[in-house]
């Protein structure tokens, strides 16, 4: 039976996009840091084979794009919830063109394609927090009040409520959700101020789970058929404090992925794929 | 017409201050035969629960009609005279789009039309609908049942529209079909209007379970294949729509209507506008207040929407929701001129509660959106609708939701026993005519905020003395007599004798306790925070997290604090709502049938002063609720001692007081004034104890629970009232009391069990702790932890040690009711209210630990108001009886009853 706000968490394809050699150099970053190039490579494979192999989805690849050096982060490019895909307008001018690519492979998945034309919107996916019930946007460096209302007007069975991105690049650079109405969150001041907040404008309830860094809050939540509930997230070389918190999933198919290079870039776990479900539910 | 000196004369001063022409409601009221006028108007409200509401409506009919013809002299001024009955015919738009055309007397009151209306549809479960009409400026309007039609409408034509007032948040729960068959038509509206925004799939989903209820299965022979553009589904319907609704709708063969529709219902339910009656506004001041954030914008003049609903009061900008102000949030809700105000909470990053302005298009507007929010917070969440402002504050408006609350409703419905009645789900007509007929109405509804309340609570200007900062500035509003507030006290309630709509009889007591968790259920609804397990607690349980280390990662630990802390004002409201649920299963209700009741509910308990003064002070101790919990949740943040704490707090009961005070005098002022039918009062303290220990029982420990959740800030309630309480009698006696009887029957004394104090923070901290397993994983003390402090390791021994950040010392100001004389600390304490229409019971439960002893107190407070005819000693027999039937395991210690008679002159009674 068709329904809204069904299974959160299923997921059948991954839209990826392989890294660029530029991106060593060229990607946004906030902090200045060298990325070791292979060992960014290297990443991106482990995470591509876990979603392929490991979990079994459909992966659609992209080619890289030499001229857009942040376009392995796909996350920015689109919002996909339902059988909707809202083609964002990234807040950084020269990502822009990463979105052309994800329309085509998005519209080749037959979703409903919404696209973000106002010129005034800005919109990078990473500021979009999916609960499975509603949506929280944050206003940050890269999104704008504008591109928020498009995002609602693209959703228009949920909930968009904005909560400000003070510190970080984007609302997912520090919390994801961790499993139906579980947020994830970083124990920094303005992450655990944006949680409140998010609660506060809520009408649903959700529990918390604080990891120490703020990074590493950021994982990967999937309930699949066949795996049951899955969780991707940081290494124990990367946080070792946090990853003690994930470890504590003992129902959850629980896959540590390395990211210690792109998040360089400030690039993420959720950054690296957009999640779709093509399977009507269930 | 003596009766009416006292009430007219106030009432005349009432009017210079008010714009409004209405009559004073009391003086039809005051001036009736009282028995068996008001015993009539009572009717409806009485019988509603059980017996076909076509009956009750007959009488009520007769009732007013022979009231107009020869009582009107005395119900009326002397001007109007003896009038014929003038009959008006009236147009009611009903939810299929038809228009019903029915007769009524030109004097009824709304709620004749509304209840002529329901009985017409041959609904039941009416208290979610309402009746709606346009004003001269054309904006809609809730009827208000109370008032005269002819006043509301005033020169207006007499068309009217059958709507949905209240959205129940769970549809499942209503009782009848044919109660979410005009649900469902009401949403389809709001659908096809574009007022309940929805996604392309949505509009497929919803208009596939549409197809389905109104023509049944798919059958390619009989529907032809273009079946479904006759019906309208969205606002924009296209060609694929329609295609996608039908391919939805082959698949639902054999699904009945009554089955389509609460699917459909099932997912509308979850659409983020479902139910939200929104209103245009503009803020004034600060636009991040409550987020204590600031987008460095200049947020003056902001164009907003405000949304009302069930759980609160939302912010729109836009599409985006930019604040969101629980109920509980909201201490006060006021309006003034064209503006609305909402009194915030403070939350963790403010010291102070704040004020928060918004300007609506005009002073209708404000007051509209003011009573739709006075209404939607009474019926979704309080037990039973507050006391309206006695006459004499006429500082402002009297009006208060006077229907029943969705506790009381959901309860009157489980007593419906009818047969499903058949309906027939017409093909509705709104639909499947062509647009043009249709849009136009539709459009019309719908441009327009539907919900907006009634214009005729004429009453106006009140204010609700408040001695915060803005005492002083608000006393110059009162006397510019346009300001209106009321207290939007959360938790606990103030009864109202006239306007018990809710005769439940006492059996329904184990009916209701039986629906317990099922309207605990629906109220904790979406949220995982129910008391039971969580999301968490059932995973966690069954997860080995639990126990493989016990070293806990320290920097998990403030997490759970936090996590406690942090989510105390949004948990808030579930526990409150929980509270309130819960409040049913301890209601003592004394139905003694009283004919006395008098009907109009506006007009206040009439000179039953102690009463009144009694809810007062519930009133006001609500607010002291939540200012204590404020101080106290502040307080942990700041991990204050805990003696800070108590002053704090203390300093709030005695601002609070001040207001309390006032209010009594004012009331003791006037109740020389108040005409009075004959009353009595009976007062019962049935004062219970418990002394089990609390982790044994499951119902205890969820009483535990539920007081743990009141916790501390209802200890002020509990600690203040006795006093005040006190007070008040005292005062009115002089007044009203001809016979004070008060004894003292200590019956039976607790036994105390040992058990550690924390254990009754079991329940609350449930869900917490469950966190704090995962985080830190405390093993499987769940009673252990102390919910307060997440670092403090509880220890069972030290019992109360980890509360005592947020516990209050309890002075016991009733004294006597403990046997030693050593004040324990008060775990929680908690105000329920109820009421029926003779008799209102007020009940606290109070918490405490002495030395490791946990004790739960329970003690019932029952007004039972009527006339010499009933038999309160029989009365009082029952209510003992009832209260030691709910509580089987505890002992009844003390049993005070309080009589007050009052004869007045007696005029008004035939």
């Amino acid at each position: 039976m068709a329904g809204l706000m069904a299974g959160f968490g299923c997921y059948t394809h991954a839209v990826v996009r392989g890294i660029p050699r530029s991106l060593a150099k060229e990607a946004l970053r906030i902090s200045q840091a060298d990325v070791d190039s292979t060992k960014a490579q290297r990443e991106y494979d482990d995470y591509v084979q876990v979603l392929r192999t490991t979990l079994g989805l459909e992966v659609v690849e992209l080619p890289a794009d030499e001229t857009l050096p942040d376009c392995v982060f796909v996350e920015d490019a689109a919002v996909v919830c339902g059988d909707t895909a809202l083609i964002t307008r990234p807040g950084a001018e020269s990502r822009r063109r990463e979105t052309e690519a994800m329309k085509g492979a998005l519209k080749d998945l037959n979703l409903n394609i919404v696209e973000m034309t106002d010129e005034n919107a800005t919109l990078d996916g990473g500021d979009v927090l999916f609960t499975g019930r509603e949506f929280f946007v944050g206003l940050s460096k890269r999104t704008n009040q504008r591109g928020a209302e498009i995002l609602a007007d693209a959703f228009k069975d949920y909930a968009v409520s904005t909560v400000p991105v003070l510190e970080g690049l984007h609302l997912k650079s520090f919390c994801s959700m961790g499993g139906p109405g579980l947020i994830v969150i970083g124990s920094s001041e303005p992450a655990q101020k944006a949680v409140k907040i998010m609660q506060q404008m809520s009408d649903h309830r959700y529990d918390k789970l604080t990891v120490p860094d703020d990074l590493a809050a950021n994982c990967i939540y999937m309930n699949l058929p066949n795996k049951g509930q899955v969780l991707l997230h940081c290494t124990g070389e990367d946080y070792p404090e946090s990853v003690k918190v994930f470890d504590k999933f003992k129902d959850h198919l629980l896959i540590p992925v390395s990211n210690s290079e792109k998040v360089k870039v400030d690039g993420a776990l959720t950054c690296c794929s957009v999640l779709i479900n093509k399977k009507p539910n269930n | 017409m003596t009766t009416e000196s006292g009430s007219d004369s106030e009432a005349k001063q009432q009017q210079q201050r008010e714009e409004s022409t209405e009559a004073p409601k009391e003086n039809p009221k005051a001036a009736e035969p009282a028995s068996s006028q008001s015993q009539l108007e009572q009717l409806p409200a009485a019988v509603g629960h059980s017996t076909p509401a076509r009956k009750e409506q007959e009488t009520q009919e007769e009732d007013q009609e022979s009231r107009q013809s020869s009582s009107s002299r005395l119900s009326r001024s002397p001007l109007k005279g003896v009038k014929s009955v003038k009959i008006m015919q009236c147009k009611v738009t009903l939810l299929d789009g038809s228009d019903y055309t029915l007769n009524v007397e030109k004097r009824v009151k709304g709620h004749v039309l509304f209840d002529k209306v329901c009985d017409h549809l041959n609904l039941l479960e009416k208290d979610y609908f309402g009746i709606t009409y346009r004003d001269v400026e054309k904006q809609k309007n809730w009827l208000d049942p109370n008032k005269d039609l002819k006043k509301q409408i005033r020169t207006g034509p007499w068309n009217f529209a059958f709507n949905v007032k209240f959205y129940p948040p769970d549809p499942a729960q209503l009782t009848e079909d044919i109660t979410r068959y005009y649900l469902c038509l009401q949403l389809r509206d709001d659908v096809v209007s574009g007022r309940l925004p929805c996604s392309f799939a949505t509009h497929t989903v919803l208009g596939s379970y549409t197809v389905q209820s109104e023509l049944g299965d798919y059958d390619p022979e009989e529907l032809g294949s273009d079946y479904i553009s006759e019906l309208r589904f969205a606002p924009n319907q296209t060609k694929e729509l329609e295609e996608k609704v039908m391919e939805l709708h082959k698949t639902y063969k054999g699904m009945t209507p009554a089955e389509a529709e609460m699917h459909f219902l099932e997912n509308a339910k979850k659409l983020s506008m479902y139910g939200v009656d929104l209103h245009h506004a503009k803020l004034v001041g600060r636009l991040y207040q409550g987020l204590a954030r600031a987008e460095g914008e200049d947020s003056e003049g902001v164009e907003i929407m405000l949304g009302v609903c069930a759980s609160g009061l939302l912010i729109y900008r836009d599409r985006l929701r930019i604040n969101r102000f629980a109920w509980p949030k909201i201490l006060k809700i006021s309006y003034k001129r064209t503006n609305f105000y909402i009194k915030i909470r403070p939350g963790e990053f403010e010291q102070f509660e704040s004020t928060i302005g918004f300007k609506l298009p005009n002073h209708r507007a404000a007051k509209r959106l003011w009573k739709v929010c006075v209404e939607h917070h009474t019926f979704f969440r309080l037990v039973c609708p507050e006391v309206p402002p006695k006459k004499f504050i006429t500082l402002g408006s009297k009006f208060r939701y006077s229907g029943r609350t969705q506790a009381q409703t959901r309860r009157a419905s489980s007593q419906i026993i009818r047969p499903a009645p058949f309906f027939e789900r017409s093909a509705s007509k709104r639909y499947n005519m062509s647009r043009s007929l249709d849009g136009a109405p539709i459009t019309e509804n719908h441009e327009t905020l539907m919900k907006d309340s009634d214009s005729a609570a004429r009453g106006d200007i009140i204010t609700t003395v408040t001695t915060e900062k803005k005492a002083e500035e608000e006393k110059a509003e009162r006397e510019d007599a346009r300001a209106e507030t009321t207290e939007a006290a959360a938790g606990t309630t103030t009864p109202l004798r006239q306007e018990a709509k809710d005769t439940d009889p006492p059996t329904e007591m184990v009916k209701h306790q039986t629906n317990i968790s099922e309207l605990k259920r629906s109220f904790l609804e979406t949220d995982g925070g129910v008391p039971g397990l969580t999301e968490w607690e059932r995973r966690l349980s069954s997860s080995p997290a639990r126990s493989p280390r016990t070293d806990e990662p320290p920097m998990i630990e403030p997490l759970d604090l936090q996590d406690e802390e942090d989510e105390e004002p949004a948990r808030d409201e579930t526990k409150l709502e929980l509270k309130a649920t819960e409040a049913a299963e301890y209601l003592l209700n004394c139905a003694a049938d009283s004919p006395l009741a008098d009907g109009a509910p506006p007009t206040g308990p009439q000179g039953i002063s102690p009463s009144a003064t009694m809810d007062d002070d519930v009133f006001a101790a609500e607010e002291k609720t939540l200012e204590s919990q404020d101080d106290l949740s502040e307080k942990s943040v700041a991990k204050l001692s805990p003696g800070s704490v108590r002053e704090e707090v203390s300093q709030a009961i005695t601002d609070k007081r001040g207001t309390l005070i006032i209010l009594k005098e004012a009331e003791v002022e006037t109740e020389g004034k108040e005409e009075v039918e004959k009353l009595l009062m009976t007062k019962m303290e049935a004062l219970l104890e418990d002394a089990s220990q609390v982790k044994g029982s499951p119902k205890k420990a969820m009483a535990s629970w539920v007081s743990e959740v009141a916790r501390a800030e209802e200890s002020e309630a509990c600690r203040v009232l006795p006093e005040e309480m006190t007070k008040t009698f005292e005062q009115s006696k002089p007044d009203v009391a001809q016979i004070t009887l008060s004894e003292t029957a200590p019956l039976a004394v607790s036994t105390l069990g040992w058990v550690s104090s924390s254990v009754t923070s079991e329940k609350a901290s449930a869900d917490l702790e469950q966190k704090k397993l995962v985080a830190m994983e405390i093993d499987a003390a769940p009673e252990a932890c102390p919910h307060t402090e997440g670092e403090v390791v509880c220890t069972k021994e030290t019992p109360v040690v980890h509360t005592e950040t947020k516990t209050i010392t309890y002075e016991s100001a009733v004294s006597d009711m403990n046997g030693d004389a050593d004040p324990g600390v008060l775990l929680s304490a908690q105000t329920i209210t109820s009421e029926t229409n003779s008799t209102t019971t007020t009940t606290h439960i109070t918490k405490t630990v002495k030395g490791g002893i946990s004790e739960t107190r329970i003690e019932k407070r029952i007004v039972i108001t009527g006339d010499s005819e009933i038999d309160h000693d029989e009365a009082l027999a029952q209510a003992i009886k009832e209260a030691k039937e709910q509580h089987p395991d505890m002992s009844v210690t003390k049993v005070v009853v309080h009589k007050e008679t009052e004869i007045t002159p007696e005029e008004g009674e035939d």
